[in-house]
């Protein structure tokens, strides 16, 4: 849909500090102007395509299909980008945006440490300063991707703040920009924050979608019965969304982290288990107790493990045309695991939980339907706490 | 006349931060009324969030300290309606947005203004978003108080026209706490407020000494202090109120002989 105001229906807004409001218009005024201009998509474009190996293949997974005997499944590569993951579609766009405002430094929040990479990535490739900001509990189960960003030339700093995770890594981010606007641009990892971030984000990532429709009907003279992807913030879901969105026969359906279970208060399911509120910049759902108190989530999923949820999937849910559904650790390490069994493939723990909720349906679904998955990134940076899990020390001596 | 207005009328005012629950609202009580006595104009209450994205170090672990002790919005009314039975200063609540919207901004409103509350600052909420929420606490006589930040420049009309109660001028960039040196240019600020609106203009961020009270109280109508309080709070804990009482009568002695 076509946001008017920066909102959602209801959803989205921009609830900041008012000594961020004039870099927010800024960063809209120009977006406005650099998303019509014909040089800076050739340049996005050429970035895209000969930097991050874009289009991403729309791989048909026969071994998977055969083996759940239902639906055709078929995945969409994002995890053979560079840098692993969906998140350099937005990172570039955001990047060379930055760039073009005069910014010479880029700040950013990661869960996973994937946006992290991907910002320092961008920021190596135009010679900009950045600073990573990642709970202390993330860099421990992510460690990695922690190196990965200072071979790339960023600062990596530690949050201890509140549970040590993305939602307190986005807060300290938030914070470090009031305190640093003139040379600095926030790079937002998600389509959350306050406007125009969930939009721009949307834009950058519906790469995915526009990419994936045009690649299924190529392949199969058709749209697919159901698109699946995970959901955090929820950018690889509206990406993997945004142009089936006006597609009424193609469910869409997002996968949030349902952690030890949605009847546990360890989960970061965020439309299972939460309320509207207003956090981080937007009015959307998030994890909260009565008194509006954010709740200290979890999941195994770094990525996933965030108490709210983009406002467009908050609207998206509200009218009903995507459907959210809770998976759980075990679900998705099990999917893990199969994934790399059948077809050779190593998701991201994100990603698993998609591929869960396809494991679970396809076998329901007749031989003649389709369902799009996509791989949002590659899981070499879980293998660790997956062991780990299944009760394996993996360190290295 | 408002309290609010009153507390400005004759002098510079000088206003405390206190986060209330901490370390627990029995101490809270006695630091208010300790505040007050030696000489505070007008007292900010802030109401703890999990999440507070505008607070330094200082003022966000305050929030965790009063949240580990459970303090709830309900206990907070609770203590304001007994504040105001023995006080006659105007005491504004300080929080985020999600405390209000989640507890239900019309029914946070009318529990606040039966408490006894003037006014309310909610750092998350901008011009642009202050609608519903300026609504419902009009509606009960209480103040949804405006922020100004050294980048609001070309807002600064627009927010100063609309403005109630007195109007929040942030000295710095960042998030609250203390500061060896406040550079913005306060004066060049007030005057273009100046231009919109006759009402109160309070400096806070940063502030810390006596003489930071006076110069930033001298180029407007008073000056707000959180962090170096809060500090003072987590120093003392349970017997905080009579250290408390002592700086800000050093304090608000400074900011009065503006």
């Amino acid at each position: 849909m076509t946001e008017t105001n920066g909102r959602f229906g209801e959803y989205g807004g921009r609830y900041i500090p008012e000594t961020l409001m004039n870099a927010v218009i800024e960063l809209e005024e120009a977006y406005n102007f650099y998303k019509n201009d014909p040089a800076f998509n050739a340049e996005l474009t050429e970035l895209f395509d000969e930097y991050a190996g874009r289009p991403s293949r729309l791989y048909f997974a026969k071994k998977m299909t055969e083996d759940l005997g239902g639906a055709k499944i078929y995945l969409k590569r994002e995890d053979l980008n560079h840098t692993g993951a969906h998140k350099i579609n937005n990172v570039l766009g955001q990047a060379l945006l930055a760039k073009k405002m005069g910014k010479t430094r880029l700040i950013a929040e990661t869960g996973a440490g994937q946006h992290g990479v991907a910002t320092a990535t961008a920021a190596a490739l135009l010679g900009m300063e950045c600073v990573v900001f990642m709970g202390k509990v993330d860099c421990d189960r992510q460690a990695l991707n922690v190196y990965k960003m200072k071979l790339l030339g960023a600062e990596v700093v530690p949050v201890t703040t509140g549970t040590a995770t993305l939602k307190d890594a986005v807060s300290q981010a938030m914070r470090e920009w009031t305190s640093r606007i003139a040379d600095t641009h926030y790079c937002l990892g998600s389509v959350m924050g306050p406007h125009p971030f969930p939009t721009i984000v949307r834009d950058f990532q519906a790469v995915i979608s526009r990419e994936a429709r045009e690649q299924i009907l190529e392949k199969e003279g058709r749209l697919p019965d159901a698109v699946i992807a995970c959901v955090g913030g929820g950018s690889n879901a509206i990406g993997s969304f945004y142009h089936f969105i006006p597609d009424e026969g193609v469910r869409l359906i997002g996968c949030e982290a349902a952690g030890r279970g949605i009847d546990t208060f360890e989960t970061a399911a965020t439309l299972n288990t939460g309320r509207v509120g207003i956090f981080h910049g937007m009015k959307s759902y998030f994890c909260q107790n009565e008194y509006g108190q954010i709740a200290p989530v979890y999941s195994i999923s770094a990525g996933l493990d965030y108490p709210g949820i983009g406002p467009e999937h908050a609207y998206l849910h509200d009218i009903g045309r995507a459907e959210y559904v809770a998976v759980t650790d075990e679900e998705a390490v099990c999917a893990f695991e199969y994934l790399s069994r059948t077809e050779g493939i190593i998701p991201a723990i994100e990603s698993a939980h998609a591929l869960a909720h396809a494991v679970k349906i396809a076998p329901q679904m007749g031989k003649d339907r389709i369902i799009i998955v996509t791989v949002s990134g590659r899981g070499d940076k879980d293998c660790v706490s997956v062991a780990r899990y299944r009760g394996e020390d993996l360190t290295e001596s | 006349m408002s309290r609010i207005r009153e507390a400005f009328s004759d002098k510079k005012a000088f206003i405390p931060f206190i986060t209330c629950g901490d370390p627990d609202i029995e101490t809270t009580e006695k630091i208010v009324l300790a505040a007050a006595e030696n000489g505070a104009d007008l007292i900010e209450l802030g109401i703890p969030f999990s999440d507070p994205t505008a607070e330094g170090p200082v003022i966000m672990e305050a929030d965790s300290r009063a949240l580990e002790a459970g303090t709830t919005t309900d206990d907070v009314f609770l203590l304001t309606a007994r504040l105001r039975e023995k006080l006659a200063i105007p005491l504004v609540y300080m929080t985020y947005a999600n405390v209000v919207f989640s507890y239900g901004t019309e029914k946070f409103a009318k529990k606040a203004a039966a408490a006894g509350i003037d006014g309310i600052i909610l750092p998350d909420v901008p011009y642009e978003e202050k609608g519903d929420f300026e609504e419902a606490f009009a509606a009960c006589g209480i103040d949804l108080i405006s922020m100004i930040a050294p980048t609001s420049e070309d807002r600064i009309a627009m927010i100063a026209k609309e403005a109630r109660g007195f109007l929040y001028i942030v000295s710095s960039l960042g998030v609250t706490g203390t500061r060896s040196s406040i550079t913005t240019d306060i004066g060049a600020m007030t005057a273009l407020i100046r231009e919109h609106t006759d009402i109160p203009c309070a400096v806070g961020f940063g502030i810390s000494t006596p003489e930071q009270a006076r110069a930033m109280a001298a180029l407007s109508d008073g000056a707000i202090v959180g962090s170096a309080i809060i500090k003072i709070i987590a120093k003392y804990g349970r017997e905080a109120a009579p250290h408390v009482g002592e700086y800000v009568r050093a304090m608000a002695a400074a900011a009065h002989s503006a």
